[in-house]
């Protein structure tokens, strides 16, 4: 009557989890669509609020972009792990015998295809309104696909942590945001290297340095995160 | 094969409070143990700690006579637990929720398995309806449809009669005393009286 615990298998979890969630964001389009409002709004709102001046928007308009796609991602991520939390699914998928940092992994590959991803490609059209200069839109796209990536990561550790607590939200914001720092810091200059005519491979390279290590530590940062969530 | 669940000396505080002190148990192959106690006495609280969910507790767990985190994965690979929340997504179809249930075992799936397993338990012909648009007992019985579909020897469960209609309640206990005489074991709390054939051991509780 007893199971031996299977070998393998994993690569199968790992798969059906990842089409699991994008099954369920896809049917939720309208919560798909929060972050890109919310990221298409504020940028409309800048150029009204400070000066339609292309020189000055073409000034700020890196550092805007990026803070605002960072806070669009982060507005998303507390839905990460809630509705499983809520629905039990999540006791569930702390109890299969795969290990529970890969099926971590692959709700956070979800989570980015479906808000990162979509940020990065449409920023450039927002990067249109607020007059980035020519040639530093592609590095935008890229620098946010990348840093959106690492986002998603380290905030799924957040979202682990404050799973349990009723109004955990601010709390987030608060833990993660500070760790959020050095991804918007070589972000943002990567587009300005681009524009100022600079080599952008040494700020693409911190960027991609900083999504190797979340890629590589956030998985177990966030099994143990939701078995403390569950333990509480 | 035989298995065999023990605690010894068992307690969990919560709020500085004792739910139980002192708790010894034993599941053994074949067997039905029911966990009894008044609201708030801490069923639920001990089946999660016997299904390997919490650590914050005292004393000790055995799984075929070896310490509990030393053979976390074989008994991870032979329990089925279906707790108070049912584990059932909203936004997907019952089939979709019991092929990722049969994914995270690492089985590849079988659509003809998951088809019978919800036939079994009523509902043929709601595979294709988004779960959130059933009844609490739909849905329960949604993840009763697993006790079919994956083969564990230890089925705990919490509240499993819970919104179910009285002919489900008959076939869920056929459905457990086939199990145990088949050589399985159950640990369960329930309010309703259960009707099973084989002895229930009854725990009580606070």
């Amino acid at each position: 009557m007893l199971n031996t615990p299977a070998q393998g298998g994993l690569w199968i979890a790992f798969k059906a989890t990842l089409k699991r969630d994008a099954t369920l964001m896809f049917r939720r389009r309208g919560e798909l669509l929060n972050p890109l409002v919310f990221f298409a709004l504020v940028v409309t709102l800048f150029p009204i609020g400070i000066s339609p001046d292309p020189v000055v928007l073409s000034l700020i308009a890196p550092g805007l972009l990026w803070v605002t796609a960072l806070l669009a991602a982060l507005l998303s991520l507390d839905s990460l792990f809630r509705t499983d939390y809520d629905d039990g699914s999540l006791e569930q998928l702390l109890l299969t015998p795969q290990p529970l940092a890969a099926l971590g992994l692959a709700k956070v590959v979800a989570h980015w295809l479906f808000t990162g991803l979509p940020l990065a490609i449409v920023a450039p059209l927002l990067g249109v309104m607020l007059a980035l200069p020519a040639g530093s839109y592609m590095v935008l796209s890229l620098s946010l696909a990348i840093g959106s990536a690492s986002l998603s990561l380290i905030g799924a550790i957040g979202a682990a942590l404050t799973v349990g607590i009723a109004r955990g939200g601010v709390l987030l914001s608060l833990l993660i945001l500070p760790l959020y720092i050095p991804v918007l810091i070589f972000g943002v200059g990567a587009v300005q290297a681009a524009i100022n005519g600079d080599g952008i491979a040494a700020h693409l390279a911190m960027l991609g340095a900083l999504f190797a290590a979340s890629l590589l530590l956030a998985p177990w940062a966030i099994a143990a995160s939701l078995r403390i969530s569950i333990n509480g | 094969m035989s298995l065999g669940l023990q605690a010894r000396q068992l307690a969990c505080e919560r709020d500085g409070r004792w739910l139980f002190e002192g708790l010894d148990l034993d599941v053994r192959c074949g067997e039905i143990v029911r966990i009894e106690g008044p609201n708030g006495s801490g069923k639920t609280t001990l089946l999660k700690l016997l299904a390997g969910q919490l650590g914050d507790y005292h004393g000790e767990l055995y799984w075929n006579g070896e310490r509990f985190h030393k053979v976390r994965e074989h008994f991870l690979a032979n329990l089925l637990y279906l707790g108070h929340s049912p584990g059932v997504k909203a936004g997907l179809t019952p089939l979709e929720n019991l092929a990722w249930y049969q994914a995270l075992n690492g089985d590849k799936g079988d659509e003809e398995q998951c088809l019978n397993a919800l036939f079994h338990v009523g509902l043929g012909g709601f595979e294709d309806v988004l779960a959130g648009q059933l009844s609490a007992g739909q849905q329960r019985r949604v993840a009763l449809a697993r006790l079919t579909l994956t083969r564990r020897a230890l089925w705990v469960l919490d509240e499993p009669f819970t919104a179910i209609d009285r002919q489900g309640v008959v076939a869920l206990e056929k459905q457990l005393a086939a199990h145990v005489q088949a050589g399985g074991s159950v640990l369960v709390t329930t309010h309703h009286a259960l009707a099973v054939s084989p002895a229930v051991r009854c725990v009580q509780l606070g």
